[in-house]
């Protein structure tokens, strides 16, 4: 991220993309005066109008740039460089993520290593996809029983996870079995019992305020005892920031691998599409606290993008294993990284 | 962590150090870094283009003054845009005209519609409303469990929903019985929805049609990205919602979707959630969040979070203790239990200004294993030690190493550093004692 904030002195200087030095002066032509400079001229008529042009205007606007670039064999200027950080940031990216790509893709225009629109296209995808390539196991579901611990800050869609796995799980023949680890929130056992029974798997749950914990041990034994395959743990929502919930996580963790040895097999973060930078900050601590293997990002049948699991792909080195795409049970899809990239340039 | 925007604008500006005016060219950089900051925020790509322009716009020609260093000049036109943009509108509910009023509560899902519709109600009531609750979530399993119990756990009566009711009944019904029942507020909590589900849009107009709703608050979640603006923007378009309420503001989120939501649909934010307890609930401040979006130490929030989890009792006995001469190992690990409860040391270093910038005080500040480990040293110590650590010799260094699982070389750190802090301390309470928050270690 410092990377980026770099100085940047000399005749260039407006040019807010971050470009180097070198670059700004030998391959970067001016024309006229930024667009920033002409807004703050032109009369304030409705912002609001103004923010649906601009929206409007974002997708045709950088297809037919990178075009017109190649095409016309122009050189890269700053309009075109702003549209694409715009599609990428409007991703929810993040600026640092979106410059390094940028940078990137600069230079291999001034190489001629890019030389057609297709090309391009395909180069900046190709960028996005080697930050998402993680090194992982993937995920096998055993030994039995094999235990997934899903945690997550609140809301984000723990338990619909939990419950559309399970189906998942149980159309591949797996015996299942959920522990309602949330002893918290107000209904969230009575959540979790009622997609068990929808689903036909059983539940493991003692009562409302009873430490997550003890829960969580005696639902490892109830799995052994009833030969489960795969047993999924459902957690309160916490924000990352609370020291003492994240102290009750680890304690949970801990007890499962008491129990069961190289137990939690995975530990599930589930991360929310429609969240912004703040993801990282959630995925930095989670994995603190209890070394998170997966990631699940929900709600992406919204418009929300979830650009922000490019970064904790490549920061972390932590695998997207699942997106959720819907409220029902049917609604989980394995990740893949091709589908997500196309995803982030459509409208 | 990024370093926060006033340190990066005085770097930008240093070679700026003399007189004169800001010119389009010498405020570049500067503008560059406020956008960065901003985008960092999650403000919206479109409305921090905005913003910057007008921010150039009134930073371009001004007198830099004597008082002011370029860069914080910068900072305080930022700032008051940002305080004029956020706090343009009356923030309060508006709940006049027709009996019971009614409060519809929309949002995405798992924004925090439930605990906030609780937390609504509380909050009334602290006020002298009679306040209903009513449940028109029919869709995600036990959401009307939830909301019933969270009525029960503050003696609030709860609207007997069912998920075989459609969601518009239980809103006309519901307010029925509370006008049959004396209750002058209805708070009608719905499913969480995409904006785009055009179905579900329409049951929410359909629910504003049948009951008139006072207010039409947009739960939003405080950690939204760039979405925010497509979401408030739909929500307001299909039911003109008549203020937001920001979720989870408790935690490190920038909270740049406020920005965002304000700018596309011009509405207040009214409330502002900062915990799970139903109690959370808090009046919008729009400084606070400005400083937050600009990364610039919310003080504020600091000091509220050492009152909510420092036991005020022994805050101030230790307060006392500090100024007099007898701050022991004990009070030192009290103090560390203390702040472990406020959240991770960086963390809270982070949000005082000046100090996020310090770079030594990385090493000064244990970290978050460091503080388990001094606590176990200063457990394995006798009272005795405890009160007076001058006696601890070899052989006693000796055997608290033992028991705590540590080295020898261990203790002599904790030793050593405390030795120097109790320094400090006599230094500090000659001379400028105050200026630390109250309850908080000097480290
Ligand atoms: N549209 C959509 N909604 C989802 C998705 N996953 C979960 N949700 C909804 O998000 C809300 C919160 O989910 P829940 O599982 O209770 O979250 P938890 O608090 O993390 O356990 C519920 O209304 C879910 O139906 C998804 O992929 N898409
Ligand atoms: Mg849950």
């Amino acid at each position: 991220m410092k990377r980026w904030i770099r100085k940047i002195s000399g005749q260039d200087q407006d040019l807010e993309t971050g470009l180097s030095e070198e670059d700004s002066q030998e391959t970067v032509t001016e024309k006229g005066a930024a667009p920033e400079h002409q807004a703050a001229q032109a009369p304030r008529y409705g912002l609001f109008k103004r923010l649906k042009e601009q929206m409007g205007r974002t997708r045709g606007g950088f297809i037919r740039q990178m075009d017109e670039l190649l095409t016309g064999r122009r050189e890269i200027d700053r309009g075109l460089l702003d549209e694409l950080e715009e599609i990428l940031v409007m991703a929810d990216m993040g600026v640092g993520t979106v410059q390094e790509i940028l940078d990137r893709l600069r230079s291999e225009v001034k190489r001629h290593e890019i030389d057609d629109p297709e090309a391009l296209r395909n180069k900046l995808k190709e960028h996005i996809l080697d930050l998402l390539e993680v090194p992982a196991e993937p995920l096998e579901w055993e030994p039995a029983p094999f235990v997934v611990l899903v945690v997550g800050v609140n809301g984000v869609g723990k338990t619909t996870t939990i419950a559309k796995l399970a189906y998942l799980l149980r159309e591949q023949g797996r015996k299942v079995m959920l522990v309602a680890a949330d002893t918290f929130r107000a209904a969230a056992v009575e959540q979790l019992e009622t997609w068990g029974s929808r689903l036909d798997v059983p539940v493991f749950k003692q009562r409302t305020g009873t430490d997550p914990s003890a829960v969580a041990y005696d639902g490892m034994d109830a799995a052994k005892n009833r030969n489960m395959d795969v047993v999924i743990v459902d957690t309160a929502g916490r924000l990352h920031t609370k020291v003492n919930l994240m102290e009750e996580l680890k304690k949970i963790n801990r007890v499962i691998s008491q129990k069961i040895p190289d137990a939690p097999h995975e530990i599930l973060l589930v991360l929310d599409a429609t969240t912004g930078q703040n993801a990282i900050s959630q995925a930095k601590l989670f994995n603190e606290a209890t070394g998170v293997t997966g990631i699940a990002l929900t709600k992406l049948d919204g418009t929300a993008k979830g650009g922000i699991v490019v970064s904790i792909a490549h920061d972390l080195g932590i695998p997207i294993r699942f997106i959720g795409i819907g409220e029902k049970m049917e609604d989980l899809r394995p990740f893949d990284a091709r589908e997500f990239v196309e995803a982030i340039f459509s409208s | 962590m990024f370093d926060n925007l006033s340190q990066r604008l005085d770097a930008v500006f240093k070679k700026l150090k003399g007189y004169g005016k800001l010119s389009e060219e010498n405020i570049q950089e500067g503008i560059r870094e406020v956008r960065l900051a901003l985008l960092e925020a999650d403000v919206n790509y479109i409305v921090v283009k905005d913003f910057v322009a007008r921010i150039r716009e009134r930073a371009v020609g001004q007198e830099v003054m004597d008082s002011l260093t370029p860069a914080q000049q910068v900072i305080k036109i930022v700032h008051e845009e940002l305080v004029k943009l956020l706090g343009r509108h009356n923030q309060n509910l508006n709940l006049a005209g027709r009996q019971p009023a009614v409060i519809l509560l929309v949002g995405l899902q798992g924004s925090g519609k439930t605990t906030t519709a609780a937390k609504i109600a509380r909050w009334l009531r602290t006020r002298g409303r009679k306040p209903y609750l009513s449940p028109a979530d029919v869709y995600r399993p036990a959401a009307i469990e939830q909301l019933k119990t969270l009525g029960a756990q503050l003696n609030i009566d709860v609207f007997p929903s069912d998920p075989s009711f459609s969601p518009v009944e239980i809103a006309r019904r519901s307010v029925a019985k509370a006008e049959a029942s004396g209750h002058d507020t209805v708070i009608l909590d719905t499913a969480g929805r995409l904006h785009i589900d055009e179905e579900l849009m329409t049951e929410l107009k359909d629910i504003k049609a049948a009951v008139d709703p006072q207010e039409i608050l947009l739960v939003a979640d405080s950690m939204t990205g760039q979405d925010a603006v497509n979401i408030a923007k739909e929500f307001d378009r299909d039911l003109s919602i008549t203020g937001v309420v920001l979720t989870k503001l408790e935690g490190d989120a920038r909270g740049g979707a406020a920005l965002s939501i304000q700018t596309v649909t011009g509405r207040p934010i009214k409330l502002v959630g900062i915990g799970e307890k139903l109690d959370a609930l808090e009046s919008f401040h729009p400084d606070r969040i400005a400083n937050r979006i600009l990364g610039m130490g919310d003080v504020l929030t600091l000091i509220e979070k050492a009152q909510d989890t420092v036991d005020r009792k022994k805050a101030l006995e230790l307060q006392k203790k500090l100024k007099k001469d007898t701050f022991t190992l004990e009070d030192f690990r009290d103090q560390l239990r203390q702040i472990r409860k406020m959240g991770s040391l960086e963390q809270i270093l982070s949000m005082i200004p000046g100090l996020n910038k310090m770079k030594q005080l990385k090493g000064l500040a244990p970290d978050e294993k460091e503080l388990i480990q001094v606590e176990a040293i200063i457990n394995s110590m006798t009272p005795a030690e405890r009160r007076n650590y001058t006696i601890i010799n070899a052989s006693r260094r000796r055997r608290i190493a033992k028991g705590s699982g540590t080295t020898v070389q261990d203790v002599n750190k904790l030793l050593k550093n405390f030795a120097t802090m109790n320094k400090m301390l006599k230094k500090m309470r000659k001379s400028n004692f105050k200026q630390f928050p109250k309850g908080l270690l000097p480290f």
